[in-house]
């Protein structure tokens, strides 16, 4: 959504991004970017909290109306874990390790059978 | 004052995809989008005049639909029955609460506190893959025709 971002601004549109892919929109560059420090998935507030998803949207808005140069980034002050104790989220999305790096080598020579086969039956996206 | 860190906190994606695609023996790793500027449009009214439309990275169609069926706008009464099988953290989280991703229910109460003008009646869907030619050729303008259609202001863009 990165350069849908920049192509509406570009024809005039103002927008801004919401979302947890910091370094992935960061490294894009777009105009405003309101970064929430939570897993995938949930970019507009934790499941059913009515409260503070509806602070985050009201962030955007907010974004929208003071940001006066591109690249603004502003960060949300929620948190994801209560505590220190869940921050594991952050490590363990798309774990690379000992125990998984043999599986993980086996699955992707799978995938890329099928995926050979597909394209040999004109099938062009990756 | 919470404890401090010595690492930086925020989840580098781009390091993390390499490393796993890499162990998934995908040797040329994916060339992420960069650009050195960056378009800067102000806002030229308030936002109480302002109507809002919302791009999501959500399908109107489950995985395996056509590319083009993935390139959508739909009403917003439509918003609650969309896909979400793509990747975000399935061991932290869920997506059954589509406020979460797609915040129609919460913008409308911004509206109705007079925060913002209005909502487009439709959102707007747009593929994530692999193709930046395909996003900067063929979606971005078929999204900003739609939004031109609808007489949409300022927009709202929500990567899942």
């Amino acid at each position: 959504v990165s350069l849908v971002a920049r192509h509406l601004e570009a024809a005039g549109i103002p927008t801004v991004i919401v979302g947890s892919a910091r370094d992935i929109v960061e490294e894009c560059g777009v105009p405003r970017f309101l970064f929430v420090d939570f897993p995938l998935g949930n970019p507009c507030g934790k499941p059913w909290n009515v409260e503070m998803q509806y602070k985050i949207v009201g962030g955007a808005l907010e974004l929208l109306e003071r940001a006066w140069m591109p690249r603004t980034t502003v960060q949300r002050p929620e948190t994801w874990a209560q505590g220190e104790a869940d921050e594991r989220w952050r490590e363990r999305y798309m774990w690379v390790g000992d125990d998984n790096r043999a599986a993980l080598a086996q699955a992707g020579e799978a995938r890329r059978r099928v995926q050979g086969g597909r394209r040999r039956g004109n099938e062009s996206e990756k | 004052m919470a404890k401090g860190i010595s690492h930086r906190r925020y989840v580098s994606y781009i390091d993390k995809s390499r490393e796993y695609y890499g162990a998934s023996g995908y040797e040329q790793p994916y060339r992420w989008a960069h650009y050195e500027d960056v378009p800067f449009s102000p806002l030229t009214k308030p936002l109480p005049q302002c109507r809002m439309g919302i791009v999501t990275t959500a399908d109107q169609a489950p995985r395996g639909a056509p590319r083009a069926t993935r390139l959508f706008a739909a009403p917003n009464s439509e918003g609650r029955r969309l896909f979400t099988e793509k990747s975000w953290d399935h061991e932290a989280t869920h997506t059954n609460d589509p406020e979460t991703y797609l915040p129609l229910a919460r913008l409308a109460e911004h509206v109705e506190a007079g925060h913002l003008g209005a909502l487009s009646p439709r959102f707007y869907g747009v593929p994530t893959d692999y193709s930046q030619r395909l996003t900067l050729e063929q979606d971005a303008p078929r999204i900003e025709a739609w939004m031109c259609e609808d007489g949409v202001d300022i927009a709202l863009l929500v990567p899942l």
